[in-house]
């Protein structure tokens, strides 16, 4: 198949509905409104459903209505709209449901503006929503990986009956790229898809002995039944700790002698820096989580190679995946850390005058 | 021996946990027996609020979900949107539905989803232990309105199925009691009326309960009736808003 140059929110959009997803619930926000137009015109033609729904809380409560059904379902949102859904999130994950939810970040706190940021690694990684869950975060950082992600962010949830978020900002979204699709599902693939849930969820019941009652749910007002529920869930995390963390190197080698670690957008620029640099005869490695959660810990910790003096982090925040690259590195080597707020993002040029200032 | 009176197979084994002289255990007993009536005990789901009735996932014998406080219609509308070969209801108290909740009732009411919302309305909340809600009467005591509820101050009770009778879409829109046998008796049609309409896919149906509880009110059970009869009704006024089906239009 050729490649069509797309943005990063209809990429994603298209991607979605050839991975299946036929339910799509959510609220206009800049920088994704791209994804919920590409939706609302689309979705019709597939046969899917498209709300726009009255609040970014009503559309995450209608995609755990949907996915309760057993059914692929996404919402989108940006950063401000995300927070809200947070209650949403937390009960879907609770009650162990399957769906994807993509963030297009823009400038916080607040209000904050509609440009590019990365200001929600800590909402997306540590917590987002009340209560002990966890949400399998996807970082992309081109066109053609964020339209990737929706098909593998359908495939884990479904695995895992867990929340899957994906986690781009206002530049991914608003960027054309060539991009490459996979081949759609057919409505025989997608019935599949719903059929794998059948054993729990909201279904039309069999006849007779085999009638079942399904609970979506995620309340156990004995505190020894929670206690149950929460550890059988972080059981279930720690298989996803083991099987699903994804990292990207490049230009590793022994002769290294700075690590960087950068995700999404900010990896681009970094590399673009390297790529200059290695140019001129400097070893620079960098390592790029894909997975923000689960995050690859023993990866970045294995990147450090025996020359590395400066291990160097750069975000477009004000540090927040510096704190796991502080438990990856722990004390091996010094971290240090640049960034860029306000939806401000940094140029090659400023990240090689950081890492030149290093030698 | 003849069996004249059971358990619907709509209701599961689990005893209500209800307070005595509560009216959720006939409100579910109704909406049970209508959809017994009705032949959906295969394809019908609910959602439970966030309340007294917060367990309704375990009283019914069919699919249930359990909706965070006031997002029941949503849940709802995702449910429906999702398997449309399934009939869907929410049940929620004045709270839930018309204070945390207002934005949710009102659009899915808007959107004309066909589902049906069955709303008990006791002008308090119970299970966090008796607090003022959105129905409250006019200085009417509650824990957060210990003076009474002061209209000057948080304004006055709001009247859901007046409110929804001014959208477009809603398809039935019916307030009955559950304060006397007769009564019940109506509510039972409305209820039955609701979910006809529901089996055939027509549009949105609402059936909003007047309710007591005799626990948060501080009554015995029929002094809590008849406070109800003489304070509530007067407000919130039974009968039939809106009947597409028979050519009731607001």
């Amino acid at each position: 198949m050729s490649k069509i140059l797309m943005k990063g929110n209809e990429a994603v959009a298209e991607a979605a509905i050839r991975a299946g997803c036929r339910l799509y619930f959510a609220y206009p926000i800049t920088p994704q409104s791209e994804l919920i137009e590409y939706m609302a015109k689309m979705m019709p033609k597939v046969g899917g459903t498209f709300i726009q729904a009255e609040s970014e809380v009503a559309a995450i409560n209608m995609v755990y209505g949907a996915a309760g059904c057993g059914k692929r379902v996404m919402t989108s949102s940006s950063s401000p709209g995300i927070a809200l859904k947070q209650e949403g999130i937390s009960y879907i994950a609770g009650a162990e449901l399957p769906c994807v939810v993509v963030n297009v970040q823009r400038g916080g706190p607040g209000l904050g503006d509609i440009q590019p940021s990365q200001g929600d690694y800590f909402q997306a990684t540590k917590g987002g929503g009340h209560g002990d869950y966890r949400v399998i975060v996807l970082a992309p950082n081109s066109v053609q990986e964020f339209a990737d992600m929706a098909s593998d962010a359908f495939d884990l949830a479904d695995k895992y009956r867990n929340p899957v978020l994906i986690l781009a900002d206002g530049m991914l979204g608003q960027m054309m790229e060539p991009v490459e699709f996979k081949p759609a599902k057919t409505t025989e693939e997608i019935a599949e898809l719903g059929n794998q849930h059948l054993s729990w969820c909201i279904c039309p019941n069999a006849d007779g002995d085999k009638k079942h009652h399904h609970e979506i749910n995620s309340l156990e007002i004995d505190p020894q039944v929670l206690e149950k529920h929460v550890t059988h869930m972080y059981e279930k995390y720690a298989r996803i700790e083991q099987n699903e963390i994804r990292y990207e190197t490049f230009n590793l080698s022994d002769d290294n002698e700075i690590l960087c670690v950068a995700w999404g957008t900010a990896s681009r620029i970094v590399k673009s820096a390297i790529t200059e640099l290695k140019a001129e005869g400097k070893s620079i490695g960098m390592i790029r989580p894909i997975t923000c959660w689960p995050y690859p810990y023993e990866a970045v910790a294995k990147a450090i190679g025996p020359k590395v003096k400066q291990v160097y982090v750069f975000e477009l925040n004000t540090g927040q995946m510096l704190d796991d690259v502080k438990i990856a590195v722990c004390g091996k080597a010094p971290v240090k850390f640049w960034g860029k707020v306000g939806g401000i993002v940094f140029t090659p040029a400023e990240i090689k005058a950081k890492l030149e200032a290093c030698f | 021996m003849e069996v004249i009176a059971k358990r619907p197979e709509t209701l599961t084994a689990t005893p209500f946990h209800y307070c005595p002289g509560c009216m959720h255990g006939v409100a579910h007993r109704l909406i049970a027996e209508a959809v017994e009536e009705h032949g959906l005990i295969n394809l019908m789901a609910g959602v439970a609020p966030v309340g007294c009735s917060v367990f309704a996932y375990k009283f019914f014998n069919f699919d249930m979900a359990e909706a965070a406080h006031g997002r029941a219609p949503a849940v709802a509308t995702g449910m429906k949107r999702a398997r449309p070969e399934m009939h869907v209801f929410t049940y929620q108290g004045d709270g839930d539905l018309a204070a945390i909740g207002t934005a949710e009732i009102v659009h899915a009411a808007n959107r004309g989803e066909k589902i049906s919302v069955f709303f008990v309305n006791n002008a308090i909340y119970g299970m966090t232990g008796g607090q003022m809600a959105p129905t409250t009467l006019p200085e009417m005591k509650t824990t957060t309105s210990p003076y009474g509820r002061k209209v000057e101050d948080i304004g006055y009770p709001i009247r859901v199925c007046e409110l929804l009778n001014t959208l477009v879409a809603p398809y039935y829109i019916e307030r009955v009691s559950l304060l006397s046998p007769a009564e019940i008796i109506k509510a039972k049609k409305a209820v039955g009326k609701a979910i006809k309409y529901n089996k055939e896919n027509r549009g949105f149906t609402f059936v909003e309960f007047i309710s007591t509880c005799p626990t948060n009110w501080g009554m015995k059970p029929d002094l809590a009736r008849d406070w109800a009869r003489e304070n509530m009704l007067p407000f919130y006024k039974p009968g039939c808003f809106r009947d597409k089906g028979e050519g009731v239009e607001s």
